[in-house]
């Protein structure tokens, strides 16, 4: 069995959650090897997170170079090619910098590749075999992967729960000799913070979210005016976004915000992955949807299987009656 | 700035039902409507909006087979001035690495300042532009949402990172990026606009016309094999209420309330 190898990414000195879970995944595809961590970055902050590793990896490897102070995946990638052993599985979490990552990683290692991994499911021979979802979860696909050169899998966040167990202690190994000089066409020259808008919807407890089931900008009206009436706030997920019916800011997902609400209606929304991952605290998640095999119903607490744009003004309605009606009875002698 | 964006017809989810056929060993393909890839669209547009800015062609190319040429065609309604199919029955089966290979032989057919890919296919692994770069060697960014042009050569480009902030890079040309949704407006294309183009010929190209080395492509070449297809398991699955519309907003009335979701 070759050797398994977990790249970490980190932020501020503090290494990503998928950390822990990238190690519960290693032991899928061997149980009885306890896979080593590849941590790159500069300075104290990445000190910091090799020390962190130390209670979840025996092994950490670190790489500490000055261009490796910001990610940019192309220096990365060059990094990981000098000291990874030839042969080796590598596992990475799927998010922005797994997908910047690793489909060319795989190429220079010449290994295997298979993204946005979510089960594992042993290893036959040559080939490992994985589980992924396509069409936006509404779909499972098995995938082989040929390791017999190496393989670079990228796992979803959140599929695997981190092992329990006791502490290890890990042994932190400086590898940074073995890498030479980098250097990259690409060049990282600043980050620009996230808008907040007219509405801050990371601080509303309830979110009435619409989605690509919408249908087109007119109907949005539809979803505020039952905001309204519940006392809630707009959102909606990134392809309300990308056809600009609605800013940026009230996006709820990965590239948008993270909301933690008490209650979220998901309107229209099928429920992929990259949305649900912006949706924390378990909310009381109620989801309307024509398609009765949406993913959302899944994951929601309440389904309805109906069309938004009837529904939720029968809602609206509904709710306003109830609130008439304190009203009148107060005007009663 | 001559550019070259790679596209792909797919299964349209917003038309379909995705399910497994019966032995599992595929998605159900009967009656399936196919459409072009939606981040390609996104790529297709920004070619044109750069080209019309620098001057300089977009062609637009695919791997596949005869079926193919439709999605060629929509995007040369467009305004792509060319539309090239990749198609031999020796690609036929080709994992990521094997359609990157095939493009990289197209692509080292002609000289192309700057390759873009969609982000990702509804059925794919946003893998292809990554590796394309690395097979070619040329810079790469994924999830890229803004293109500057800058002189010498240069492009500066947006990056989509978490939480909706950006990632401002610089990138030399040539190079691949692939392009997020949103980033644009896509263009309108009407019948009008396929009729249009529905006679201009579209060349067709095998391995020996791009004088590729079919090392990686190809079934029995592929490292990544779909072997299976099976509807995600439930999970705890939503308590689902049925009944008539006013049954139902009145049960959803009093679960909100109880949950406090109404102020």
């Amino acid at each position: 069995m070759p050797r398994i190898f977990a790249y970490i990414v980190h932020k501020s000195g503090a290494a990503d959650d998928s950390a822990a879970e990238l190690n519960a995944a290693a032991r899928k595809i061997d149980p009885a090897q306890a896979p080593a961590a590849i941590v790159t970055g500069w300075g104290a902050e990445l000190d910091q997170v090799c020390e962190s590793l130390r209670s979840t990896y025996g092994e950490i490897w670190k790489v500490a170079k000055e261009p490796l102070a910001y990610p940019n995946a192309e220096l990365v990638r060059a990094a990981l090619v000098a000291v990874l052993p030839p042969g080796s599985i590598l596992l990475v979490a799927h998010g922005h910098f797994g997908v910047d990552l690793s489909p060319g990683l795989a190429i220079k290692l010449d290994a295997g590749y298979v993204p946005d991994v979510v089960e594992i499911e042993g290893v036959e021979g040559r080939w490992l075999k994985a589980v992924r979802q396509e069409f936006g979860g509404l779909i499972s696909a098995r995938v082989r992967c040929d390791i017999s050169t190496g393989a670079v899998l990228n796992v979803r966040p959140g599929a695997f729960r981190p092992l329990e167990g006791p502490p290890v202690s890990g042994t932190v190994i400086d590898k940074s000799a073995e890498v030479g000089e980098l250097s990259s066409r690409r060049r990282y020259l600043e980050t620009i913070p996230a808008e907040t808008g007219d509405v801050d919807i990371t601080r509303e407890p309830v979110l009435v979210s619409i989605g690509r089931g919408i249908g087109e900008p007119d109907n949005i009206a539809i979803a505020e005016d039952l905001a309204e009436a519940m006392g809630a706030a707009v959102s909606c997920s990134r392809p309300v976004v990308d056809a600009k019916w609605m800013d940026k800011s009230r996006q709820v997902g990965s590239s948008g915000k993270t909301v933690r609400p008490k209650v979220y209606l998901a309107c229209g929304i099928s429920g992929s992955f990259q949305h649900l991952a912006g949706l924390k605290g378990n909310p009381f998640l109620v989801a309307i949807n024509k398609n009765p095999k949406a993913p959302i119903f899944r994951v929601a607490d309440i389904g309805i299987v109906d069309d938004i744009l009837e529904f939720l003004p029968a809602l609206a309605n509904r709710v306003r009656e109830e609130t008439a009606v304190p009203g009148k009875e107060r005007r009663r002698p | 700035m001559d550019i070259l964006v790679c596209a792909k017809r797919v299964p349209d989810t917003s038309e379909n039902e995705i399910q497994p056929n019966e032995a599992g060993t595929d998605i159900e393909r009967d009656d399936l409507v196919y459409s072009v890839n939606e981040a390609d669209n996104y790529a297709v547009e920004e070619a044109l909006q750069i080209a019309a800015r620098t001057g300089g062609t977009v062609t637009v190319v695919t791997v596949g087979g005869e079926e193919d040429e439709e999605i060629l065609r929509r995007e040369m309604a467009m305004g792509a001035k060319s539309g090239v199919l990749l198609s031999d029955e020796a690609f036929r089966g080709s994992d990521g690495r094997g359609i990157a290979a095939i493009l990289k032989a197209f692509a080292e057919t002609g000289r192309y300042d700057l390759i873009l890919t969609g982000v990702q296919a509804d059925d794919g692994c946003a893998q292809v532009g990554g590796m394309l770069a690395a097979m070619l060697d040329y810079p790469f960014a994924s999830l890229v949402t803004g293109i500057e042009v800058v002189e010498g050569g240069k492009l500066k480009i947006t990056r989509e990172i978490e939480g909706g902030a950006k990632e401002i890079n610089a990138i030399d040309l040539p190079c691949v990026l692939s392009i997020q949704t949103g980033i644009n407006e896509p263009r309108y294309v009407g019948m009008r606009g396929i009729r249009q183009v529905a006679a201009v010929p579209i060349p067709r190209l095998g391995a020996p016309d791009v004088a590729m080395a079919l090392g990686m492509a190809g079934k029995a070449n592929a490292k990544a094999v779909h072997s299976g297809y099976f509807v995600p398991p439930a999970g705890k699955g939503a308590e689902m209420l049925s009944g008539s519309r006013e049954d139902v907003t009145d049960k959803l009335f009093d679960l909100l309330k109880a949950h406090g979701g109404l102020n």
